[in-house]
């Protein structure tokens, strides 16, 4: 008998455990959009821009203060009819390049972008030179 | 002269670990402000102190700092001691009450002193997003010509005040 009374306190608690936990989780704000390519463009860009706060947290994932403030922003700025790339400018203007996922490509960002493809052509030019070079060697060997 | 191909990878090794190296220590959390060089953003925000709106004409003349802080943040508690004393000595010192609401600011102020020159409310930090703020406490200075031209984030202590002090122009 008495092992009923705690298998159902037990149950009870469990129950209790996993209802907070799903309402903790659902604190955070709900958003509403006027048409479902607004919801799609502040997906898109809420996983585009980093959380400024954080070392490597996009907007979307992170859950201090700053991000969710600028969730709200571009949630804002997107239902007044603003462009995407007006919003991704005004965050820039405000935090910096730092806020980028995709770095921009100018010039201090060169080496970033196009430094791999340089370096592989450097080393595809020295693969085919020694490799000429040997072989016009050993025909100069069989002569 | 072949011979010397060979020790290229050693010297681009060692071109590399000199420049890690000298990345190590640095803070990775350090971030310029986007905002250096260019005039302070379009204020309109209610004062504490008078209740008036306030917009960048009453803005002080000469060099000086505006202190993002609120009551919920434990580091401004540690700051604010520092400010006091930074007031003493007749800096201008503009403080935003950042997402913070009034009756717990003026208690604050009450009980601790009031440093600012002002008290601007930015309850829903809107113009903190405009500083480029991440979060408090962080200070911005502004040169004599109402130009930002250097941002502290953390609480300024002695180390932080000497860099500022540079920029107070």
């Amino acid at each position: 008998m008495i092992d009923a009374v705690i298998f159902r306190r037990l149950m009870k608690l469990i129950v209790w455990l996993v209802l907070s936990y799903t309402a903790y989780g659902q604190a955070e704000e709900l958003m509403t959009f006027s048409s479902p390519v607004n919801q799609t463009r502040y997906d898109a860009l809420v996983k585009e821009l980093r959380c400024p706060k954080c070392q490597n947290q996009d907007i979307a994932d992170s859950g201090s203060g700053i991000a969710k403030d600028l969730r709200h922003k571009i949630h804002d700025m997107i239902e007044n009819g603003q462009s995407d790339k007006e919003i991704v400018d005004y965050m820039v203007a405000r935090y910096g390049d730092f806020v980028l996922y995709r770095p921009k490509h100018n010039a201090a960002t060169f080496a970033l972008w196009y430094g791999p493809f340089i370096l592989l052509g450097v080393g595809l030019v020295i693969f085919a030179v020694v490799i000429i070079r040997n072989r016009l060697r050993r025909k100069g060997e069989n002569v | 002269m072949r011979k010397v191909i060979f020790f290229i990878p050693l010297v681009v090794f060692i071109a590399l670990g000199i420049v890690f190296y000298l990345q190590l220590g640095k803070n990775p959390e350090y971030m310029p402000s986007a905002l250096v060089g260019k005039p302070v953003p379009k204020i309109h925000l209610v004062s504490l102190d008078t209740d008036q709106v306030v917009t960048n004409m009453g803005l002080p003349k000469g060099p000086y700092l505006i202190n993002f802080w609120g009551t919920w943040c434990p580091t401004c508690a540690i700051e604010h001691p520092y400010l006091m004393r930074l007031e003493k000595q007749g800096v201008p010192i503009i403080g935003i009450d950042y997402k913070d609401d009034k009756a717990s600011a003026e208690q604050w102020l009450r009980n601790k002193g009031n440093p600012y020159k002002m008290v601007l409310l930015d309850e829903l930090g809107n113009f903190g997003v405009n500083m480029g703020v991440t979060g408090a406490p962080e200070t911005v200075v502004i040169n004599s010509k109402g130009i930002i031209v250097y941002r502290h984030q953390g609480a300024v202590d002695d180390v932080a005040w000497k860099t500022i002090q540079g920029y107070m122009q």
